[in-house]
């Protein structure tokens, strides 16, 4: 797979097939990106689990523990931002905002836990953006109606359908590729600094790279994702 | 020196993953542009700062797609060599 320029040793940060199986003639391969979107997925589980066993012993007449605290940190945050752009459709949608955030936003800075991101796989990305899609088109569809959807197609002049139309299909495909790019480059340059440059810059220098690439960009990037998909069902939904 | 087609490809391939990253010139551009008006937009409403900031951020995100699209071809033009095989 890689080529063989000068580097001291390769820079690792392909996926890679742990092992495989037949399913209907195919062969399917479990990869990296399924083990750590699992253990992301444990993590967020455990956090749940505990969080639920702690609310329900808390008295909600006391002062809330630390664990209770910070989950409603999370929440309330959450609430925040879906009202500020959503309104009064918010509602609706905080549940699912809030879990593709959480989600992204684990994904991404599991950088630092040494997992390779499950977002730096296309395979985890393009699945995101088509859901966000599916809601988008659904919404669309039921507040403005198909002949709404239709006179929308046709904006500016009735020949402007099919650009129109290609409009609308690229939302997914910028949605997930600009989430992938951007961890995938974070992914990329991480592993040629570990492994091009000799060891002693490899001391204390990478942990600012890691709060750039890791936390900085993938924050950035779980919000951007979260924020142009409110910002679509806001338009899908319209004048309401 | 002989070069075999298949070195000669790769070579070409490299070339072109350096010239597929042109493409970062214009997000910089466009978020530089982004940055200065933010600024500015800050001192003559400084209450306002939070909201400018994220609405920045967001912009200056949505102007980085098409690098990164540059950077993903470089990407797969270096890594994946899809005209070597």
């Amino acid at each position: 797979m890689m080529n063989p320029v000068l580097l001291a040793n390769e820079p690792d940060f392909m996926i890679k097939g742990i092992f495989s199986y037949q399913l209907f003639g195919q062969t399917v391969w479990i990869t990296t990106t399924h083990v750590c979107t699992l253990i992301v997925m444990i993590l967020l589980l455990t956090f749940a689990f505990c969080v639920n066993r702690k609310l329900k012993k808390t008295d909600p007449y006391d002062a809330p523990p630390m664990l209770v605290n910070i989950a409603e940190f999370i929440m309330e945050f959450l609430n925040n931002m879906v009202t500020g752009v959503m309104g009064k459709n918010a509602a609706k949608f905080v549940n699912y905002i809030s879990t593709i955030a959480i989600f992204i936003l684990i994904s991404n800075i599991s950088g630092l836990l040494g997992l390779r991101p499950p977002t730096a796989d296309y395979g985890v990305t393009l699945p995101l953006g088509i859901i966000s899609f599916c809601l988008i088109t659904y919404n669309k569809f039921k507040w403005q109606k198909p002949v709404g959807v239709l006179k929308g197609l046709m904006e500016p002049w009735p020949f402007w359908l099919p650009i129109n139309l290609i409009g609308d299909f690229a939302v997914p495909v910028s949605l997930s590729l600009r989430l992938f790019a951007n961890i995938l480059s974070g992914t990329v340059m991480m592993a040629l600094y570990y492994s091009l440059l000799p060891f002693f810059v490899k001391i204390g220098i990478p942990s600012a790279l890691h709060v750039y690439f890791d936390l900085f960009s993938g924050a950035i990037q779980t919000y951007v994702f979260c924020m142009l998909t409110m910002t679509y069902i806001s338009d899908a939904i319209g004048e309401t | 020196m002989n070069i075999s087609g298949v070195e000669f490809i790769k070579g070409c391939s490299a070339i072109g993953a350096g010239l597929a990253l042109i493409a970062g010139i214009g997000p910089g551009i466009g978020q530089g542009i982004a940055a200065g008006h933010a600024a500015s937009a800050v001192g003559r409403n400084p209450g306002a700062r939070s909201d400018i900031t994220s609405t920045m951020l967001l912009g200056q995100a949505v102007a980085e797609t098409t690098g990164l699209y540059g950077l993903l071809v470089g990407m797969i033009l270096i890594f994946v060599q899809p005209l070597a095989k």
